[in-house]
């Protein structure tokens, strides 16, 4: 399965490129999920909403259409409630005060060498693998 | 007209590639993070393939100057460009949420159909940090400016 999975990672990989590509070069915009979505929630992005709620549209709907296709597409996210309010609230805080998230610094940032890109990339990563190491292997709460 | 269906179109092609690489599994995720556990080296793949058509678009930005369906291509980097603190602490947190949950916001709306209450309420949790973000940027400015 772990053969596999990479060359999906690849595949599905470049689909994600290709939609940042597509967002930037017709609509002139750069595919940021935390921007696109945090423009909307706090009212900062209301003047090109409408546009945003289209993104956000396809981004829900075509991932409901193709899953039925896979009969074994599941997120496991835990079951601990306490800890996926922790996460999303550390999340949503977290992209909002950084700019960008994953798909913003790291896919459309790296691409094009930026020197923020590349430093929040490398502090999510960072602050990512050392809160797993502490909450798998200290404390067990995942 | 064609802007809303261009976006359409984006967020749908993205959304399928999430779901194709498995960033919409937690625990491949999680998996990526626990470098000191059975680490999964899926997401540089997943990484890797997404900044290859991006690369060559930023190029192709380079030379437009201009959006297909008009405006000017953003081509000025954010802010005046460097990484400061607020990226710095910004970027560590949201590194730290991604860890405890597995989910990113694109990931996060991409699954909201099939994510279950889980899923339903880290967007819910993720949309309340998000308003909690201005406050707090303030606040940080106020002890010491960026």
């Amino acid at each position: 399965m772990i053969e596999q999975d990479w060359i999906w990672g690849l595949v599905g990989g470049l689909m994600i490129g290709s939609a940042a590509a597509l967002y930037l070069l017709v609509n002139g915009r750069i595919m940021g999920a935390s921007g696109i979505i945090g423009g909307l929630v706090d009212r900062s992005g209301w003047e090109s909403g409408a546009e945003r709620a289209a993104f956000i549209a396809g981004l829900i709907l075509v991932p409901m259409l193709v899953v039925p296709l896979y009969d074994t597409v599941d997120t496991h996210i835990t079951s601990n409630l306490a800890v996926v309010i922790v996460a999303g609230l550390l999340v949503g805080v977290g992209t909002r005060l950084a700019n960008g998230c994953t798909s913003g610094h790291g896919v459309c940032g790296i691409s094009r060498l930026s020197l923020r890109g590349i430093v929040a990339t490398v502090f999510y990563l960072l602050g990512g693998g050392l809160v797993m190491a502490l909450a798998r292997h200290v404390l067990g709460v995942i | 007209m064609l802007r809303l269906l261009s976006a359409l179109a984006a967020g749908g092609l993205f959304g399928a590639g999430l779901v194709v690489s498995g960033m919409v599994d937690t625990t491949k995720v999680q998996g990526w993070l626990d470098v000191f556990g059975d680490w999964d080296p899926t997401l540089a793949f997943v990484l890797g393939g997404a900044i290859l058509p991006m690369a060559i678009a930023w190029r192709v930005a380079e030379r437009r100057k201009v959006a297909v369906l008009g405006g000017p291509l953003p081509l000025a980097p954010a802010g005046d460009g460097r990484p400061g603190r607020n990226l710095i602490i910004g970027s560590t947190v949201f590194g730290a949420g991604w860890a405890l949950a597995g989910l990113c916001p694109g990931p996060a709306l991409a699954s909201l159909t099939f994510g279950g209450t889980g899923g339903i309420v880290f967007v819910v949790a993720m949309a309340a940090g998000m308003l909690a973000a201005p406050p707090i940027r303030a606040r940080l400015d106020r002890m010491q400016p960026a």
